[in-house]
């Protein structure tokens, strides 16, 4: 009885709907927190040399099987659920533990990720010499080295054959990396002159040239050509000669069941032995893995290799973004607090652009596509590149519109940003500048502007940050799933406002989403959200380390 | 040198001050930097605001063309080519608008310019001697294909082709008749009967069907295919030949489905007949409707584009479509069809005597024998146009391939020529937001189907399953985002630590950051197969998680009063945190087992027995992420409006003896109501124009239902996986437009409201 209007008491004070609420925040604390955890363990994890286990497992038919590979998860549920996907379990066995292990080999075995029960596998063992081996066609490799082979004859076998085959390796990378170089920019080069060649003649064909001059062109034409196909020749003579050299060598392996393997050393990008290897050898592997990240090129479909182009183009884009949208933010916001008449339709006015900052980017994307891409591209297309349509310049998506696009969307970010510093300046200061005889001009651009520009710099940031993270109107407006030349080279005019680019936050829907093999590419998606997170991150964490600084100095003088 | 000597001051006088001339002059450039930068900054900014402005425009502008009847301007008049006098006629255009076609019923075929008629090549039907055409039918516009029928039993099919030739780079278009089945007459009536009415069409595979009533009332079937041998080369023609079931009355017109299925007819009567053909030695009559009242004839019949829809025309003008509809009735399995009248259009002043469809809309132009052209269009039930255009009857009228010429012959062999814009009639309001019975639906529905492979396809743009999926969406995500983000906005602003509250809050916030195309993938990559396996925790925890928070404050409270001063006051949630932790950890272990326990070992299984649809990415996967994305909206506003309430309110409130919870709920919640208000429109805002969340967390099918455990597709999402692959000014194109200026409107009226009551609330602050 005591106990019960104590109860009642208690709930009267209102003690548990306070512990109630503040449930509410734990909540929402852990799952921000979990979610940033999430991503950087599954993004940190993904370039740790994993332990390449070795074991045997009972196939259904009850013959017995070696498998190698790398433990990516397991799980337990319900056994029924399992027997649902076709597979026999006791009738007596209600919960059932199956692991995911990534076998690799898909050029044998077709599937590199299986399922296996636990109660099929056999007991695991980490043998010293399982190697892995990263390539560039048809994924990872586990098995173990046997010998390496060199013009038809085995050199290296046993003991001598580790740091050879490093060796051979290295010295194919390096072959690889300078026949790369050829095809993307020699080749490049020649194929953007062939084409420069084509629209000039085509120039000339829209403009009426006839006769004796069109004759001496197309002399020049033919003479022009020549020399290209001649230097094209010979870059294919020198490509020709460096992958005959770099098909030199050939690893012989075997598979886990025993198989033998031919691996061509042009087609190894890494080779490690994750369980010989120590802490310290792990840890440069692991920087260097993800050195490779950053700075590589995606390769089989995006879901291997590195996502350099990505980061590349989201940060060229962010540029010319922070280009176009300071100058304007600024412009607007000085424009709203200084200039325009106070009253109830600047009221109207500020409460609509602050508002647009709520507008669905998709919104911003359709207006894009629709009036940058086909409105304003489409005309700049008539009027300056006629020679090359009907294929479109600047009337089909790329950088230049992503840019603006986005520049659009982030102007109320910097408008309300940098209204609030210039709100902020003391009314004493403006004043004091006035009273010395200062103009307006002046007093804004000597003493208010200069004052208020780490308001603008937060802006400009939170402005950055919100566009790096942005993917819905990117879609519309110029981000492709893989571009075929970065949007910056050394070709004039250097920056190529109208290509298209690769963005982080794209890649990651791509790959996650239209890949083939979403298993293979789900460690690499972790590790690209984990980029854009961390760039964002940084972005917002310096914006408000700015903004709290600013509010410090001004609190000490605006008193 | 300073400024004075420049300024020639007399010599030996030294001054370091300017001038009296030079001020002046450097005053004026100072005003004149002063007021251009005036002019700069205004134009600047205003400039800015103008664009932004502009948005709104420029979707409008984008979208206005839909509501847009159709336009038709009289652009010439010419007579017939090769009019002699009193023939009907057919009349066929072809896709670059320079030449028309006119197929007499007299056994010609003439191209003709379609600038002034001039006549270009004139073709004459190999009719035998002493036999006449009685009859000329015309199949699907796109198979370009006519056949007359003879007075011997015998048609001639010739297709009014047309051919590009290029001469100089100067592109022309020639005549290039075609006769697939020979220049000969081929036999349709065995018995070698008159054909008085026929009907015909192209199959797919480039046969020809040929359907005839006889003169002495029989119906028979003809079935034509060339196959070119494979060894010698030559084509030869493979023909079959059915007599059909007698029809109950006199039958006036004819026409078959593409697909040789089905054969329409309708007699004498106004009644319409429907022979199902696809067994054609089986050939049953299997249904008749009335198409008219009292009084009224038919006086015309003809399929549109894709052959699933028949137009009837009347003699009083009344034009109405019908399709075959399945019939629900029959056993499963029988594919039993019905004929069913599925709308009616806007009323012609006199008798319809000719309908032609377009090529490739469900669109058709009818003319009448009061001189009135109609342009009508079947999905959308529109008539886009109906005007007296003649004084004098017209008989004939044919319609471009691009839909953007009409001609129409008179009764005195005079050919009118129309320019028409019609661009978008498969819009209207009814159209985007009723329900519409669609070609070969059963009951009109609401559905979203934009596009597809074939050539027939009826475009399906209802908007509304696109704004349920969004309300669906937005709904879920508030459910979740509102009490986590309310609740712990009001815990921070008025019950945490301050010190805790200076992490706490950044830390949320920074959450607002993060982009949603990480929460996207998480939730389509990690939530959900995570959900999928662990669905009876999504109950437990739920359940379980208030219910340990109770527990936990109950233990708290008996605690001895030592031990629970060593807690600080607000250190409530601190407290809580490993708990969630353990609390959600161990309902997720245990998830297998009930499962196991309640389920029958699946609970996905279960629910498909209780006949719930489980889709693995689902509503409930795009509350939970898009509600995570919409907490640090609402959670930020909402825990401003709730630490600014005056101290003086809550301080007056305790002093009078309320306790921290009461005055919570009576004073701090009233206060600052308008408030929380905003912040929920704001993150409501939010939650509607997300695209990433939902286009990756749900499997985007536009369905109609509130079902939590079913995906949706929402106005963003659509645009994002259709905008890019549709064509640039197309109808599709527009009303994608159309959703993003909805998502416009939207999130602007609601951002608009919750900033005004933000405003409010903040005046009634500073004058408590």
């Amino acid at each position: 009885m005591n106990n019960k209007s104590s109860m009642r008491q208690w709930f009267k004070s209102g003690d548990p709907w306070i512990w109630m609420i503040g449930g509410g925040l734990a909540i929402s604390l852990i799952m921000v927190v979990g979610l940033l955890l999430l991503i950087a363990v599954r993004g940190f994890g993904h370039f740790w040399p994993a332990p390449i286990l070795s074991t045997s497992v009972t196939t259904a038919a009850g013959e017995s099987e070696s498998i190698m590979g790398i433990m990516v998860r397991s799980e337990t549920l319900p056994a029924q659920r399992v027997r649902e996907s076709g597979q026999d379990i006791p009738a007596d066995q209600p919960l059932v533990t199956r692991h995911l292990i990534k076998v690799g080999n898909r050029d044998l075995t077709g599937r590199d990720f299986v399922w296996y029960l636990d109660s099929a596998l056999g007991e695991l063992h980490y043998p010293e010499d399982a190697l892995r081996i990263e390539r560039r066609e048809w994924g990872n490799f586990y098995g173990f080295a046997r010998g390496l082979e060199r013009g038809g004859e085995v050199v290296a076998r046993g003991e001598a054959l580790w740091p050879q085959l490093l060796q051979a390796i290295d010295r194919a990378n390096e072959l690889h990396q300078r026949i790369q170089t050829l095809e993307r920019v020699e080749i490049g080069r020649i194929n953007r002159k062939m084409e420069e060649l084509r629209l000039e003649r085509r120039a000339l064909e829209l403009e009426g040239v006839s006769g004796a001059e069109l004759a001496a062109a197309e002399a020049d034409f033919a003479a022009r050509q020549a020399e290209l196909d001649r230097r094209f020749a010979d870059i294919q003579a020198e490509r020709r000669e460096l992958m005959e050299q770099s098909a030199r060598d050939v690893l012989i392996a075997e598979t886990a069941s025993g198989r033998e393997v031919r691996i061509q050393l042009n087609n190894i990008v890494m080779a490690s032995r994750n369980n010989a290897t120590g802490l310290l050898g792990k840890i440069g592997f692991y920087g260097h893995r993800i050195g490779d990240f950053l700075s590589g090129y995606p390769r089989e479909a995006n879901t291997e290799g590195g996502i350099f182009p990505a980061i590349f183009g989201t940060v060229t884009m962010v540029l010319i973004m922070s280009v176009l949208v300071t100058p304007f933010g600024v412009l607007a916001a000085i424009y709203l607090r200084e200039y325009a008449r106070q009253g109830m339709i600047l009221k109207l006015i500020r409460v609509s652009v602050y508002n647009l900052a709520g507008v669905p980017s998709i919104v911003f994307g359709v207006f894009g596509l629709g009036f940058f891409v086909y409105l304003l591209g489409g005309t700049i297309d008539d009027l300056f590149y006629p020679e090359r349509l009907p294929a479109p310049t600047f009337g089909t998506p790329g950088l230049f519109w992503a840019s603006l696009t986005l520049a659009l969307l982030t102007l109320p970010v910097v408008i309300v940003s940098t209204e609030e510093g210039l709100a902020r300046i003391p009314r004493t200061i403006r004043e004091g500048s006035l009273a010395l005889g200062a103009t307006k001009w002046e007093t804004l651009w000597k003493v208010v502007v200069p004052l208020s520009a780490p308001a603008m710099m937060t802006g400009l940031i939170l402005a950055v940050a919100r566009a790096a993270g942005e993917v819905a109107p990117l879609m519309l407006v110029g981000v492709v799933k893989l571009a075929p030349s970065l949007p910056v080279d050394g070709e004039f005019p250097y920056v190529h406002l109208e290509r298209k680019i690769m963005h982080l936050g794209f890649h990651i829907y791509d790959v996650g989403f239209q890949s083939p093999n979403v298993e293979a590419a789900r460690p690499l998606v972790y590790a690209t959200a984990l980029t854009l997170v961390l760039l964002i991150l940084i972005l917002n964490l310096s914006a408000i380390a700015i903004r709290n600084r600013l509010r410090e100095k001004y609190r000490a003088e605006g008193d | 040198m300073n400024a004075a000597d420049k300024a020639g001051l007399p010599s030996g006088q030294q001054s370091y001050l300017p001038s009296a001339d030079a001020m002046a002059r450097r005053r004026q450039r100072r005003y004149l930097a002063d007021s251009a930068a005036r002019w700069m900054v205004r134009a600047g900014g205003g400039g800015v605001v103008v664009a932004l402005a502009l948005i709104f425009v420029y979707l409008f502008s984008e979208v206005a063309p839909l509501l847009r009847g159709a336009s038709v301007e009289q652009a010439g008049q010419f007579q017939a080519p090769g009019y002699a006098g009193s023939e009907r006629s057919l009349l066929v255009l072809e896709r670059y608008d320079t030449l028309g076609m006119r197929h007499s019923s007299d056994g010609r075929l003439t191209y003709f310019r379609l600038e002034d008629g001039s006549p270009l090549e004139e073709i004459r039907l190999e009719v035998p001697a002493g036999v006449t055409v009685d009859s000329v039918a015309i199949g699907e516009p796109r198979s370009r294909r006519v056949a007359y029928g003879l007075s011997d039993g015998t048609a001639i099919v010739v297709d009014h082709e047309t051919r590009l030739e290029f001469t100089d780079g100067v592109r022309s278009v020639v005549p290039a008749p075609a006769f697939p089945l020979g220049r000969t007459p081929v036999q349709v009536d065995d018995e070698g009967q008159s054909l008085a009415t026929l009907a015909v069409q192209e199959t797919r595979d480039g046969g020809t069907g040929l359907a005839a009533r006889t003169s002495d009332g029989r119906l028979v079937f003809v079935r034509f295919r060339a196959t070119t041998s494979f060894l010698t080369g030559e084509t030869e023609l493979e023909r079959r030949a059915w007599t059909l079931p007698r029809p109950p009355g006199e039958v006036r017109q004819l026409q078959l489905t593409a697909n040789l299925w089905s054969l329409i007819g309708i007699d004498d009567a106004g009644t319409l007949l429907y022979w199902d053909i696809s067994d054609p030695a089986a050939a049953v009559l299997r249904d008749q409707a009335s198409a008219v009242q009292e009084g009224e004839r038919v006086t015309e019949l003809k399929m549109l584009n894709g052959t699933f829809s028949m137009i009837v025309g009347t003699s009083l003008g009344n034009l109405s479509q019908w399709f075959l509809v399945r019939d629900e009735r029959a056993a499963a399995g029988d594919n039993i069809f019905r004929l069913s009248r599925v709308r009616d259009f806007d009323t012609h002043p006199g008798a319809i005597t000719r309908i032609q469809p377009e090529y490739n809309r469900k669109g058709f132009a009818a003319v009448d024998d009061a001189g009135g052209l109609g342009l009508h269009y079947g999905t959308s039930a529109r008539t886009l146009y109906l005007e007296q255009v003649s004084d004098v009857p017209l008989r004939s009228v044919g319609v471009s391939p691009i839909d953007d010429v009409v001609i129409a012959e008179d009764e005195t062999g005079r050919i009118l020529r129309f320019d028409v814009w019609n661009q978008h009639p498969e819009v209207s309001l009814k159209a985007l937001w009723g329900k519409v019975w669609y070609e070969g639906r059963q009951d009109p529905e609401y559905v979203w189907q934009a596009s597809s492979g074939a050539d027939s396809f009826e475009p399906k743009y209802s908007m509304i399953p696109l704004t349920v999926g969004t309300l669906k969406a937005a709904f879920f995500a508030m459910l979740f985002a509102m009490p986590l983000a309310i609740a712990g906005a009001i815990y921070t602003a008025y019950f945490m630590a301050p010190k805790l509250r200076g992490y706490v809050k950044p830390t949320i916030e920074v959450m607002e950051a993060l982009p949603t195309v990480i929460l996207g993938f998480l939730a389509g990559l990690w939530l959900a197969p995570f959900l999928e396996n662990h669905i009876p925790a999504v109950f437990t925890v739920l359940v379980g998680l208030p219910l340990s928070f109770l527990v936990i404050a109950w233990a708290f409270s008996r605690l001895p009063q030592s031990l629970r001063a060593s807690v600080p006051p607000g250190w409530e949630a601190v407290i809580l945190l490993p708990v969630i932790a353990l609390v959600v950890w161990g309902l997720v272990s245990l998830s297998p087992l009930i499962e196991i326990w309640l389920f029958d070992g699946s609970m996905r299984q279960w629910f498909t027995e209780i006949g719930i649809t489980y889709d693995q990415r689902n509503a409930l996967v795009v509350g939970i992420a898009m509600g995570f994305a919409v907490i640090p909206t609402i959670f930020s506003i909402a825990e401003d409006a709730v630490f600014t309430v005056p101290r003086h309110l809550t301080q007056g409130s305790l002093a009078l003896g309320a306790t921290s919870w009461q005055t919570v709920t009576r004073v701090v919640l009233l206060t600052a109501s308008p408030g929380i208000f905003s912040a929920v429109m704001i993150g409501f805002g939010r939650a509607v124009g997300e695209t990433m969340i939902v286009l990756m967390a749900t499997g985007n099918s536009p369905v109609v239902n509130f079902n939590i455990f079913e995906g949706m597709r929402t106005l963003s999402a659509n645009i994002a996986v259709e905008l890019p692959e549709t064509a640039v000014n197309s109808t599709h194109f527009r009303i994608l437009f159309l959703a993003g200026l909805v998502l416009f409107a939207i999130t602007f009226t609601v951002n608009t409201i919750a900033e005004v009551v933000r405003q409010r609330l903040r005046e009634r602050y500073s004058s408590l």
